[in-house]
């Protein structure tokens, strides 16, 4: 039955994005972490076992937060932010790579490797490699291992070999084919730990599902406090593995409106953006069918943004999938616009978040004055922001000592 | 008999394999002409790719220099055109599914057929993904060169049965380079697609010299040289001298 179930390709997109286009040399690891994720997903032993991870180490469930003061200030909605920021190790990442991990421990690996962007998702997956005692290597673009300096050193205490990637545009996109490539050379005892909701089938469906615990309790919280379901949710987009978290659970209610935030860089306009679902077009590539910032030939363009975990060319494809079906909608957020928010929300609610989060911020600037005051917006707070503030600081011209 | 087919009779074939422009229109015309005056039986051009994830550091850099002259899918099929008025040595490309899926599969399966392209190797197009693809390979009569891995294990059989042209064996694990060490599994990986399908096999990544090029062709029927051959391009060495070699010793 698993076999036929395999066959059947259409299972493994979202309409018309998704698949499985990664090298022949990795079908079979591809598969095998498959048919494991199948077996263990519905797995009393294994959900115990995930569960008693995520509320006792990663310091779930994270706080829904009424943000007041800013709910004045923009004279609008209501504005909750989902804080993910305070899991342990300060972003969403841990959810899904405890998951993964799980998964790679019950394959029997001994070997994590990862890509990283901002250096959230590897810190994440050196975290528990050190806690499950796996080896484990982070592969990061050279440009990101020097704008985030601080999480390299952080993913080498606990125990990481971090690989800066000098191939390409030197970022995200790199690490993501740094990683494959590595996967290709030893497959045996080595799981790859995929950070974001994209890449080959199972990815974007494993990080879904681990992820989607942000929109479990975010539904189970706002029922709680308002007896209602949010109005807007609204999420920070790079692979969209934050989004699809905090989307997951309101897809089927139709009347709350999914808003994900892209990086524009400079400008959606310009050519230093990362603003994929608005400027891409269909592709395939990293494993996946989905749209992508790229020329008329095919070849992948290089992105930009200031925030290292947004600037990625692709999308996960249930994103793809979202934005084409017009569920969910999608809108670009500028480098200066994050920025400002990133002052913002510290300013007005003592909160400093990622800079990736902060382009959700900026978003929900916008939005809540245009809706009533009984109207609720529930806005993700991906991460935390400690990682930023020297990069910030130099953006805004000081020049602090990290 | 596929054309392809046609080249391994009664003989081992050396397919080498030359990134298109690099480092120029005219130098990689060149090339593929002086390899198909000096022993090789089929040329793999490849159509360079911004990320090209199954490829080292030597292909990597051919395809940077690619673009630094200014290559695209057109230039590429211009080159072939160029190619074509002295040879008529079957060409096969290899490339990334992106730069296929966006000339659109039918517009490239039809250029390929005026040009005259006996088959395509894909990396980033495991079999299971094939389909659309494969209606008009099928339709332009193009082979869709199959890949089998080391660790292709269980799946060795459903790849075999479809493949045609020659099957790619891929040596080793990991990305394309120059090596000194193969899979010790390639003897019995080329064992189990016998039980299948009688169609040629061609090994590749990793072979540079003339002994691997040897002990690797008694296994197989043809044996694929890609990154050795790209660093004398570049090098500026004697591509031809390389090419008789290595036709010589399989």
């Amino acid at each position: 039955m698993k076999e036929m179930q395999r066959t059947d390709t259409k299972s493994h997109y979202y309409g018309e994005f998704g698949g499985q286009f990664i090298p022949e040399t990795l079908m079979t690891a591809l598969n095998e972490v498959s048919d494991a994720y199948d077996k263990y997903k519905d797995d009393p032993d294994f959900l115990d076992e995930l569960h008693t991870l995520l509320s006792d180490y990663a310091n779930r469930p994270s706080l829904l937060y009424y943000a007041k003061n800013m709910t004045e200030d923009l004279g609008g909605a209501k504005i909750y932010f989902k804080r993910e920021d305070l899991n342990h190790t300060g972003a969403h990442k841990i959810n899904n790579v405890i998951g993964q991990a799980l998964i790679a421990k019950r394959m029997g690996k001994t070997r994590l490797i990862a890509e990283t962007g901002a250096g959230q998702h590897g810190v994440a997956t050196a975290t528990i490699a050190a806690l499950f005692g796996m080896e484990c290597e982070i592969y990061m673009g050279k440009m990101d291992t020097d704008r985030q300096k601080l999480n390299v050193y952080r993913m080498e205490l606990l125990g990481a070999k971090v690989h800066p990637v000098t191939t390409g545009s030197m970022v995200l996109k790199d690490a993501v084919n740094a990683a494959l490539q590595a996967w290709t050379k030893r497959v045996d005892d080595t799981f790859y730990v995929m950070g974001s909701a994209v890449g080959p089938y199972p990815f974007p469906e494993m990080v879904h599902d681990f992820q989607s615990v942000i929109s479990k309790e975010s539904k189970q919280q706002i029922l709680e406090e308002e007896g209602r379901l949010p109005d807007a949710v609204v999420a920070c987009v790079g692979g969209g593995s934050n989004a699809i978290g905090s989307f997951a659970q309101y897809i089927d209610d139709e009347n709350v409106q999914l808003i994900g935030c892209e990086a524009a860089g400079k400008g959606v306009d310009t050519d230093q953006t990362a603003a994929t679902i608005e400027r891409g077009t269909t592709g395939i590539f990293h494993g996946m069918k989905s749209l992508f910032l790229q020329d008329k030939d095919g070849q992948i363009d290089k992105v930009y943004s200031i925030s290292a975990g947004l600037d990625y060319p692709g999308v996960g494809p249930e994103h793809a999938h979202l934005a084409i079906t017009k569920r969910a909608k999608y809108v670009g957020i500028t480098d200066d616009e994050a920025v400002d928010a990133f002052e913002y929300i510290a300013k007005t609610e003592g909160i400093i978040a990622a800079i990736e989060s902060c382009h959700a911020v900026a978003y929900v600037q916008k939005l809540a004055p245009t809706m009533s005051k009984d109207k609720i917006i529930i806005c993700t707070l991906s991460g935390r922001g400690d990682k930023d503030v020297a990069s910030i600081a130099k953006y805004r011209g000081r020049d602090i000592d990290e | 008999m596929n054309k392809l087919e046609e080249v391994f009779h009664n003989k081992k074939a050396f397919i080498p394999f030359v990134v298109a422009d690099d480092p120029n229109f005219d130098a990689t015309v060149q090339n593929v002409l002086t390899l198909a005056n000096n022993g090789a039986d089929i040329i793999e051009l490849g159509i360079p790719f911004s990320d090209p994830v199954a490829d080292g550091p030597i292909i990597q850099a051919a395809d940077l220099r690619a673009f630094d002259a200014g290559v695209n899918t057109e230039v590429v099929f211009d080159i072939v055109a160029k190619i074509r008025e002295s040879t008529t040595i079957p060409i096969i490309f290899l490339t990334y599914t992106n730069i296929v899926y966006k000339y659109g599969y039918e517009e490239f399966c039809h250029k390929c057929h005026e040009l005259d392209i006996s088959g395509l190797v894909i990396p980033d197009l495991p079999f299971e993904e094939q389909g659309e693809l494969k209606e008009f390979t099928e339709q332009y009569g193009i082979s869709l060169i199959q890949l089998i891995a080391p660790t292709s294990g269980k799946r060795i059989s459903m790849i075999a049965s479809q493949a045609e042209g020659f099957i790619y064996m891929v040596s080793s694990m990991g990305v394309t380079g120059k090596r000194e060490d193969f899979s010790s599994e390639l003897g019995s990986t080329i064992e189990e697609i016998r039980k299948t399908t009688d169609v040629p096999i061609a090994i590749g990544f990793g072979i540079h010299s003339a002994q691997q090029a040897r002990d690797l062709s008694e296994l197989a029927d043809g044996i694929i040289i890609g990154s050795a051959v790209v660093e004398i391009v570049d090098k500026s060495k004697d591509l031809a001298q390389y090419s008789k070699e290595i036709s010589q010793a399989i």
